[in-house]
């Protein structure tokens, strides 16, 4: 890791500056009492030294919230959700701590002992008080200096309603409205922090840009807002989360992503999302539900995502591109697997409504145990958007005979020169390619892992190299002991 | 190398092998024939260590080791490999990523260090050339839209690569045209020495003629009811089995 005199300075400071004030006794520390009502969202704006609008803004997403009721379409129950019952503002997040490893779930551990999680970063991802993770934070500094001689800004939400105040209001919530689903309303309302992305004309980000790197995002889960512009000519691959398994306290996680793709920019945006997936019965899992959309602006732009998904006790969300530019591109890749009493519900919508739009969508789920999973689609096609086409291909594979596999594609189409296509399959993990596998010195966990990444290949293929290592090790530990 | 004494064995409560007797030393080739039902399918599946196959009496040493305590990837490891009548398909896993796990996995139980890329490629190749394997098909998904000769040599390939001490081979001529027979065979004669040992399963004398077999044996309602040399198996192509049933008459299968 090549470090300048400066950061290493920085890293002194930080670091023995963090050790002073500990990690559990922040002075700036505030909880704002359980329950969300206007009061609480003014305080929060306050908090954070938002601008009216950005209060305003705020409050309409609220009373959108209270119009709205939880939806009741999908095919799984969903058990209560007591809203009144959450604290909407803690800074930094009430986490819990540990004072060293050793109090920490030994299965756990083991995991990311597999994953090869240098030691510092499995105290980070595990909550314990670590005075400062040198590699991360230097490699932050060095990235920070590249991204702003290029004018890249990459920073959290909070800063850049300070900063960029003109930037944020400009786009945000002309992706996903305050008033889209009832999760998107209160997010809007309610919103901790998040990321910010602003890439100019003509740059071509010379590096991933990952959560994982920024140093200010500890704590921000819950309610994150995340906001990419790419102008004209520009792009930008953005990775989300990392691959080890997040601990986290809170049950409900309802984020917003926003992406804009002006003319001629394209946006690759990849999530490797693995948060708490509850004991075997799904107790105390995370509910993930999060509502991720990209605007396809610019003629000739092009957003793609791609996602493995392995944790949460209830998975629910569509990232969805409106494909507004003429000549415009998405793309959805997606892995998710289930397990235990784990549901996903998970799938895109695309909206063409440029001419000579096209769409891919790629869905592979895996189901293992009792678990659920099913893709939910829309492909549209608007009266204008001539020439659109769209390619479908959602598999589905099955470990076992408890599991469920479902399949919700919805076409609708407004254009007849549109051409959409549709393939689904339906595959079992056989006794007999296991036993194959066997028979030629592989056994049964790893037999399963090969099959298994066989099968997620294509949308694998699509993540950056580093993360798509990462992912397939993920996909091999969560279906361990699935067979058998 | 393999030694099986009074195995008896059941499949879904039903009484298949009814006391079979094998000695197998390393540098021969054992021709087991017999009509269908008879059990030979069976005996490869319960040596290979298959699940639901049931070993009610008896014993198996291969390499002085009791076979029939391990579980089947680790009889792999140990150096038995079956070469099965009906290769599987598994989409997205190539062919060449398939071969390397396995290999990887067999050197590391013999305390021997995962082969470099450069290293395996190398062998690949060669093996590839000596089985008459077709190299457009290494990168391709394993078995995946393979014909039914494709899989058979791909089988061959697979034994080529991994070295086995000891190869059974369950109807490998079945399905084969004439051409896919002799490159199959050929394959295995290459393979064939002091100190590997082959148990060849098939119906038809046609393989033997191909692969020479040391011995000859006639499995019959679960027994090996008649051995010999080579020469048994051209009376077994003049005679048919149709003899055998008269000879021995059939026992309870139900238990």
């Amino acid at each position: 890791m090549a470090n300048t005199v400066d950061s290493n300075e920085i890293i002194n400071d930080f670091a023995t500056k963090e050790y002073e004030h500990g990690f559990v006794t922040d002075i700036e520390m505030d909880i704002a009492p359980p329950g969300l009502s206007e009061d609480t969202i003014r305080f929060i704006s306050a908090k954070k030294e938002e601008p009216e609008w950005l209060l305003e803004w705020r409050l309409k997403g609220y009373r959108a919230f209270l119009k709205q009721d939880l939806p009741e379409w999908q095919n799984f129950k969903l058990p209560p959700i007591d809203f009144q019952g959450i604290s909407y503002y803690a800074a930094p997040k009430n986490k819990k701590k540990y004072n060293s490893l050793d109090e920490v779930d030994p299965e756990l551990l083991a995991t990311f002992e597999k994953l090869g999680i240098p030691l510092n970063e499995q105290k980070v991802l595990a909550g314990v008080a670590v005075d400062a993770v040198f590699d991360s934070i230097s490699v932050a500094t060095t990235y920070k200096e590249k991204l702003k001689e290029l004018g890249i800004i990459f920073c959290s939400f909070g800063e850049a309603v300070q900063e960029y105040p003109e930037l944020v209001k400009k786009y945000l919530g002309t992706v996903v409205p305050h008033s889209d689903n009832i999760f998107a309303a209160l997010n809007t309302a309610a919103f901790s922090d998040g990321s910010f992305v602003y890439i100019p004309k003509g740059v071509r980000c010379p590096m991933e840009l990952s959560t994982y790197f920024r140093i200010n995002t500890q704590g921000t889960g819950q309610f994150e807002r995340t906001l990419i512009i790419a102008d004209e000519g520009s792009y930008v691959s953005y990775l989300e989360g990392c691959t080890a398994p997040m601990r986290d306290e809170n049950q409900l996680h309802a984020a917003v992503v926003e992406l804009i793709a002006l003319d001629n920019a394209e946006i690759k945006y990849s999530t490797v999302q693995n948060w708490y997936p509850g004991d075997k019965e799904g107790k105390g899992g995370v509910y993930n539900f999060v509502t991720k959309r990209g605007a396809c602006r610019g003629a000739n732009s092009k957003i793609s995502w791609t996602q493995v998904e392995t944790g949460s006790s209830i998975t629910w969300k569509y990232p969805s591109v409106i494909l507004q530019g003429d000549n415009s591109v998405g793309e959805f890749y997606s892995v998710a697997v289930t397990r235990n009493k784990q549901i996903a519900d998970t799938g895109t919508k695309m909206y063409h409504l440029g001419r000579n739009t096209k769409s891919r969508i790629i869905s592979k789920g895996i189901s293992a145990g009792h678990s659920n999973n099913s893709y939910r689609g829309l492909v549209h096609v608007g009266a204008k958007a001539d020439n659109a086409r769209n390619f479908t291909q959602c598999d589905s594979l099955l470990i076992g005979s408890e599991c469920g596999a479902h399949t919700f594609p919805y076409i609708e189409t407004k254009n007849n020169t549109a051409m959409v296509e549709h393939e689904a399959t339906t595959s079992k993990i056989g006794e007999d390619q296991i036993f194959y596998l066997n028979q030629r010195g592989i056994d049964s966990e790893k037999a399963v892992a090969l099959i298994v990444n066989g099968y997620a290949k294509e949308v694998l293929n699509q993540l950056p190299m580093e993360f798509a290592v990462e992912a397939q090790k993920l996909l091999s530990i969560t279906l361990e002991g699935s067979v058998g | 190398m393999l030694s099986i004494k009074n195995l008896h064995a059941d499949v879904e409560d039903k009484k298949i092998l009814k006391g079979i007797d094998l000695e197998v030393k390393a540098g021969e080739v054992h021709a087991i024939m017999g009509p269908n039902g008879s059990g030979k399918s069976t005996l490869s599946s319960v040596l290979a260590g298959r699940e639901n196959y049931v070993v009610t009496e008896g014993e198996v040493q291969f390499e002085g080791k009791d076979l029939l305590d391990m579980a089947p990837e680790v009889r792999a490891r140990e150096g038995l490999f079956l070469a099965f009548q009906y290769p599987v398909e598994i989409p997205g896993v190539s062919n060449i990523n398939f071969l390397r796990t396995a290999l990887n996995e067999i050197r590391e139980y013999r305390g021997l260090p995962a082969l470099e890329a450069k290293e395996f490629l190398k062998l690949t190749k060669e093996k590839q050339k000596l089985v008459e394997f077709d190299a457009k098909l290494i990168n391709r998904s394993l078995n995946e839209g393979f014909s039914g000769g494709e899989k058979k040599r791909n089988e061959i390939l697979q034994l080529a690569m991994l070295e086995p001490k000891l190869s059974i081979l369950d109807e490998t001529d079945s399905g084969l045209d004439i051409d896919a027979l002799r490159i199959v065979s050929n394959g295995v004669n290459k393979l064939r020495s002091e100190n590997n040992a082959f148990v060849i399963i098939t119906h038809y004398q046609r393989l033997l003629e191909y692969i020479v077999p040391d011995y000859v044996h006639v499995l019959y309602d679960g027994r090996i009811v008649k051995s010999g040399t080579k020469e048994l198996a051209l009376e077994l192509e003049e005679r048919g089995y149709d003899w055998l049933k008269e000879t021995y008459p059939v026992t309870e299968n139900a238990r």
